[in-house]
């Protein structure tokens, strides 16, 4: 019988996403990928995984997830309160997240509402069964490509799981929440911000701009004190790398993220340092923000920083511990045999 | 020669060859990217993820956690240096196209009266256009194609339409195109290609690539409903399409 996961109810916008399809961008395809690279690495740690393996990024609100294996090990990263079914009819109990989970078969997950951010996600333990589209499974909704038949999850989807059951392991959980940075969104001028005034310059990065309700996985349009040209909005198209910040004619910024194309004809005043891409990957709506300049070689170290910490926070990861000292009945479990073997009857459940 | 490098951020750069749309510029940049991706092939350029060539420039990606701008850009430099032959030769492509009837070639009639052909004459100069394909981009597939002969050169229609069927053949300014999708679209329409621009059941499913030369082969409706059922099917031999 095959492993899965069946969606019995829609989130929102969930979509599986690994960290990119690289190499194609030359013939048009866009990478998509994850919008925050940092969330996904760390619930596949969470979950055992290697940091490119897909999962799904719960866009605002996760689905409700039926089990249909004997076990699955789940992880979540992310300001969620998901809870957990552990039969029809039984009352919810709540999960933490930041941790991984055992799961068994007829339970289901509910991820629910994601509070304060509008990225969050999900891995499972051994990733889906799926077959990459150009090498990759991030889901390209613009093409129907990647993923899951191309598109977000949909109530009665079934994902197919690479593993019949959770490997033997201890769950996990972080040892602490990551910290994404704070205070302005750091860009890099270029490549074309000799194209603005240097007054459209300073406008930029002095004054706040919101995120409008036009954000997804493509880009955020902001709002805010409109950006003086100096050459016009229109440029030769040139390659448009992520996080680049173009200035139609209006005048307003618009952030280039995942899902974005490939080539464009706007000016782009700035680029935002990867360093703080995952930032805005996790941006509502109505929030503010404020930009500032750093040069190539700063943009670059903060990066490698942000690496070091990264690489640290995985290496940090707790065993996750239930409430009350030691899960006897776990330990029994997870420890037995070769840890491939898992007896539902050994336990005596 | 002299380029200017461009940042974009600290993943990217953009080496700019000029300012202008030229088959000079053009075959620089594609000859850059050609040589990026072999001296990336034979485990030089450590680093550098992939490039996107467009008409006049091209964009480097790399890994700041493994290279820095600092790195590379002397590498670049340096395969500048050693030349680049601008006559890098493309795949020799075949694009059949059927210019008949309303369905497919709305608006041959109004680019006819504009250019003041009649609408056979417009398909002979479509056909007799050298086209060189620039840049993929905007949507997966979608080819910027240039060299359309002079007398066809028109600004994008001022309505641009909702709904261009996958497939049509369009012009504007000095280019021609392919819709790889059903999408809105601002250009003349004048025919359709039984071919799919984008079809992901295929190994490659991109059909064009940067530096093609694209020559338009008229059909009849006929020919045309045939070569259609083989894509359908995923039975046709693109192959017999390309010229090495």
């Amino acid at each position: 019988m095959s492993a899965g996961l069946k969606v019995v109810r829609a989130g929102l916008f969930d979509t599986l996403q690994d960290l990119g399809r690289i190499g194609y961008t030359a013939l048009g395809m866009p990478t998509a990928g994850a919008m925050d690279r940092i969330g996904l690495t760390l619930v596949n740690a969470l979950a055992g995984n290697p940091p490119n393996t897909a999962g799904i990024e719960i866009g605002v609100m996760g689905p409700d997830l039926l089990v249909e294996a004997d076990s699955v090990r789940v992880a979540l990263v992310g300001p969620l309160s998901p809870s957990l079914f552990e039969s029809e009819g039984a009352p919810p109990k709540p999960l933490e997240t930041d941790r991984s989970h055992l799961l068994k078969r007829g339970q289901v997950l509910r991820v629910g509402m994601i509070d304060g951010a509008s990225t969050a996600y999900l891995a499972v333990s051994g990733g889906f069964a799926l077959l990459p589209f150009m090498g990759s499974l991030s889901t390209y909704s613009r093409a129907g490509v990647g993923g899951f038949e191309g598109r977000k999850l949909a109530a009665g989807d079934e994902l197919p799981l690479t593993l019949e059951q959770a490997p033997a392991a201890y769950d996990r959980k972080l040892g602490g929440p990551f910290d994404y940075g704070s205070g302005p969104i750091r860009v890099v001028w270029g490549p074309q911000d000799d194209y603005f005034t240097e007054a459209g310059r300073q406008t930029f990065v002095t004054a706040e701009y919101k995120v409008s309700k036009e954000a997804d996985r493509m880009g955020i349009r902001f709002e805010g004190p409109t950006i003086e040209h100096a050459k016009g909005a229109d440029i030769i198209s040139d390659g448009i790398g992520p996080g680049a910040i173009q200035v139609p004619g209006a005048g307003l910024p618009i952030v280039l993220l995942a899902d974005r194309q490939t080539v464009g004809g706007y000016s782009k005043i700035a680029t935002v340092a990867s360093v703080d891409l995952p930032r805005l990957g996790r941006l509502l709506p109505g929030r503010t923000v404020r930009f500032t300049a750093v040069t190539v070689e700063e943009a670059e170290a903060l990066r490698r920083e942000q690496e070091t910490r990264l690489a640290r926070a995985i290496a940090n990861l707790q065993v996750a511990r239930p409430a009350g000292g030691i899960d006897l009945a776990r330990l029994y479990e997870e420890n037995l045999i070769d840890g491939i073997v898992y007896e539902r009857e050994a336990i005596g459940r | 020669m002299s380029v200017r490098y461009l940042s974009c951020g600290d993943t990217a750069f953009t080496v700019e060859f000029g300012n202008e749309i030229s088959p000079q510029i053009n075959g620089q940049v594609m000859a850059l990217h050609a040589a990026i991706g072999e001296a990336k092939a034979a485990g030089g350029l450590a680093g550098v993820v992939e490039t996107v060539p467009t008409m006049r420039s091209l964009m480097v990606s790399y890994d700041p956690a493994r290279a820095t701008r600092a790195e590379l850009q002397p590498q670049i430099d340096a395969l500048i240096a050693r030349g680049l032959s601008a006559d890098s030769v493309g795949r020799k492509v075949r694009m059949p196209c059927c210019y008949d009837g309303e369905e497919f070639a709305p608006d041959l009639a109004e680019v006819a009266e504009r250019t003041k052909k009649t609408p056979e004459q417009v398909i002979s100069a479509h056909l007799g256009s050298a086209f060189k394909v620039y840049v993929l981009g905007f949507m997966p597939g979608l080819a910027y194609v240039a060299g359309l002969d002079p007398s066809l050169y028109l600004s994008r229609r001022s309505q641009p339409r909702v709904r261009v069927p996958r497939s049509t053949v369009a012009i504007a300014m000095d280019m021609t195109t392919i819709y790889p999708f059903e999408s809105p679209g601002g250009w003349h329409l004048i025919g359709r290609t039984p071919l799919w621009m984008f079809d992901q059941r295929r190994e490659q499913p991109v059909f064009l690539a940067p530096g093609d030369q694209l020559t338009f082969e008229r059909i009849g409706r006929a020919e045309f409903d045939d070569i259609a059922r083989k894509v359908e099917a995923g039975t046709l031999d693109w192959s017999e399409l390309i010229a090495p």
